[in-house]
């Protein structure tokens, strides 16, 4: 038996339990499964999965949850301490009692996929699948074959959302299951948010989550995007996130990826009309066996648009990193700007990275830049920090959080920001970042 | 405080001291002075516990303890610190996060707890102030496009802030002008009390009009081959080394 037809058959067996559907859901699930059969998974053969094997995922069992099931309690200690409106999907399965929508202003939507497809799936129908379409890769077909549940997130023009969008995902042990999560944002003009999502579980799990993300800024949006992974050790996870960006809007991705024996990101960016802004900070942190696998990439669709990009990953033991950041300018796309930096530090002699930049350009007048380095913790710093009594483990941490800095720095939401450091660098005498501190250095000047 | 006896040190299988003896006590400065190759900075570069120095025969005792047999940040938390000749930058670590990393570890080896946040910020204003540096140099990162007068005043500052037993100065006055070297060397001698002792080790006797030691020891060849007061340090400036090597010989 080939390796999709697990998948397929389970799908048939999903079909043959659900009730009827509004057509074009049934048309766009067969869409899916038949692009999933026809491409299969893919190889190392093919260019765009080249460092990563997924055969764990091909040749894995996995069946659909069948309920949310989740204590309190255990919820309660992975949820992110943070006032957010929050939504939470056990195994892929929306649960009412772990979500939290309470003073949710009228002028946004925070809904359950299932709930938004019940109450107007018309709605959902025009912007599902606009950006990522089956043809995209085998796992957003697949994910279009199944999906179920997920988010719609929808922001009125001007509304500015003061509380963060939590997203919650959690992963149970047990059977191993799979779940394709999709997720679908529609920002309008000038309207501004946070949205996050959290994937995190039960030590033991290793199911599979495919997510798929579709956000969609209008003119003047700005969205502020956390992806915190901190999927259990024997999670696959597959995200493809795709952000169309219209003229003046503003886009920062927060990709920080600590979980999972299997991860696999595609982050794109297009850029469509004039002033629009990405911003990509992203961070993976590997150890043991653990496989990250980052693509991004900006299409500069438009003149005058701008994009950043810094990723940096730090790997230890024997994990695995891939780093493919591609930026495109379209023909014409003039006074166009964007920078990409990669940087990754290996800890241990057996980690493994393979980073390649690509830049294609077919403009004149652009300014680009790209680059990429892979280093080790410099010995001599280390030395250095020991003889003024910091012992080598902190003295290691310490470096290994100086490197991530940069990225770090730049996430705003501290108790995330904190989650981070204590993942990458251990437990350190305090926060990082002590501007606070130096504040009060300042205030003993006066 | 400090005891040095027939220490004897190779590096990449060459000898480099061969037999040094030396005895530091509370309250104390001593200078080691000696031509390039003799041994100088070897000798506290053993004593802080660096890579790459085998020690052959001898030994180095601080206070009673077995310095060759602690780990390097163990000699730092007993009071042994060294101030590089060429101090290290260490990109994206914060100065004021150095510091007060390793004052609290510091403590907390000697089982004083952390110093409180408004303690600390006050003590690193006072030193900052008296070593003439700006505040902005907190944020800034350990060493990083420090002018050389810059890198040497901030070994110095975490001199003052981390109180050592003993403080090995390893050529603090390379790369000085006129006027860095006095601020550092007032940041040194405020460092002179009873209970502390102060190891200079340097080409030059320029460094010593300045900070005026106890004992001056003369290092040639891996050996201490003088050792008298100040004074042969003048007597040195004057006729150089070769002489003494020559009475050796």
């Amino acid at each position: 038996m080939s390796d999709t037809q697990t998948f397929l058959d389970t799908l048939n067996a999903r079909s043959q339990q659900r009730g009827v559907e509004p057509t074009w859901i049934a048309a766009r699930r067969q869409a899916g499964a038949a692009r999933f059969d026809a491409m299969g998974f893919p190889t190392r053969r093919d260019e765009e999965w080249k460092y990563t094997d997924v055969r764990t995922i091909a040749q894995g069992n996995f069946a659909l949850a069948e309920n949310a099931d989740f204590s309190q309690a255990q919820a309660a200690a992975m949820t992110l301490p943070l006032d957010a409106y929050r939504l939470t999907f056990v195994d892929g399965i929306f649960s009412a009692a772990l979500s939290d929508l309470e003073s949710l202003p009228s002028s946004v939507q925070v809904v359950p996929l299932s709930k938004a497809l019940a109450d107007n799936h018309e709605a959902v129908g025009g912007p599902l699948g606009r950006l990522t379409g089956v043809e995209f890769s085998t796992f957003a077909a697949l994910n279009t074959a199944f999906m179920e549940e997920g988010a719609v997130v929808r922001i009125a023009p001007g509304t500015v959302v003061e509380k963060p969008i939590l997203l919650q995902f959690l992963s149970r042990a047990g059977t191993p299951v799979m779940s394709h999560p999709r997720i679908l944002v529609e920002a309008a003009g000038r309207s501004e948010a946070t949205l996050i999502e959290h994937y995190i579980g039960e030590a033991e799990a290793a199911n599979f989550t495919n997510v798929v993300a579709e956000l969609m800024l209008d003119r003047g949006a700005i969205l502020n995007h956390y992806k915190l992974q901190e999927a259990p050790l024997g999670d696959m996870h597959v995200a493809s996130i795709h952000v169309e960006q219209s003229r003046d809007s503003r886009y920062n991705s927060y990709n920080l990826n600590l979980g999972g024996a299997l991860v696999r990101n595609d982050l794109i960016s297009d850029l469509n009309g004039q002033g629009a802004e990405t911003h990509f900070y992203g961070l993976f942190f590997g150890q043991g066996r653990q496989h990250v696998d980052n693509h991004t990439k900006v299409n500069h669709n438009a003149p005058l648009t701008f994009s950043n990009e810094n990723y940096k990953g730090i790997l230890d033991d024997r994990a695995h990193g891939v780093f493919n950041g591609k930026v495109y300018v379209k023909r014409d796309s003039q006074k166009i700007e964007g920078f990409q930096s990669n940087q990754n530090l290996l800890l241990s002699d057996r980690a493994h990275i393979d980073a390649k930049p690509e830049l294609e350009i077919y403009a004149d007048d652009v300014k680009c830049s790209h680059g990429t380095t892979t280093g080790q913790l410099d010995e001599d710093a280390i030395y250095a920090l020991r003889t003024r009594g910091i012992d080598k483990a902190t003295a290691r941490g310490l470096l290994t959080l100086a490197f991530a800095g940069e990225v770090l720095e730049q996430v705003a939401l501290d108790v995330i920001a904190e989650r981070v450091e204590l993942a990458v660098a251990g437990k350190l005498p305090e926060r990082f970042n002590l501007a606070g501190l130096v504040e009060t250095a300042a205030a003993f000047n006066d | 405080m400090l005891q040095v006896n027939d220490l004897h040190v190779t590096v990449d299988g060459k000898e480099i001291l061969k037999g040094l003896t030396l005895t530091i006590n509370a309250g104390e400065v001593h200078a080691i002075m000696g031509p390039n190759g003799a041994g100088k900075s070897t000798l506290s570069a053993v004593i802080a516990g660096k890579d790459g120095y085998e020690v052959t025969q001898g030994s180095v005792t601080f206070e009673g303890q077995n310095v060759l047999e602690m780990e390097i940040e163990e000699r730092a938390q007993a009071g042994l610190l060294l101030g590089f000749q060429y101090p290290v930058e260490i990109p994206g670590v914060k100065n004021i996060y150095l510091l007060k990393s390793a004052l609290n570890a510091q403590r907390v080896a000697r089982g004083e707890g952390e110093m409180p946040a408004p303690e600390f910020m006050k003590l690193v204003k006072e030193k900052l102030g008296f070593m003439k540096m700006d505040a902005s140099f907190l944020q800034r990162a350990v060493n990083e496009g420090f002018s050389g007068g810059e890198k040497k005043r901030n070994e110095i500052l975490q001199m003052l802030v981390l109180q050592p037993k003993l403080a090995m100065l390893d050529e603090i006055d390379s790369g000085l002008d006129i006027d860095a070297m006095k601020v550092v060397a007032d940041g040194v001698n405020s460092l002179r009390a009873g209970d502390r002792a102060i190891l200079l080790v340097t080409h030059y006797q320029r460094l010593l009009d300045y900070i005026v030691p106890d004992k001056v020891h003369v290092l040639v060849d891996g050996r201490i081959v003088r050792t008298g007061d100040a004074e042969l340090a003048k007597e040195l400036e004057a006729n150089g080394y070769e002489g003494i090597e020559e009475s050796v010989a």
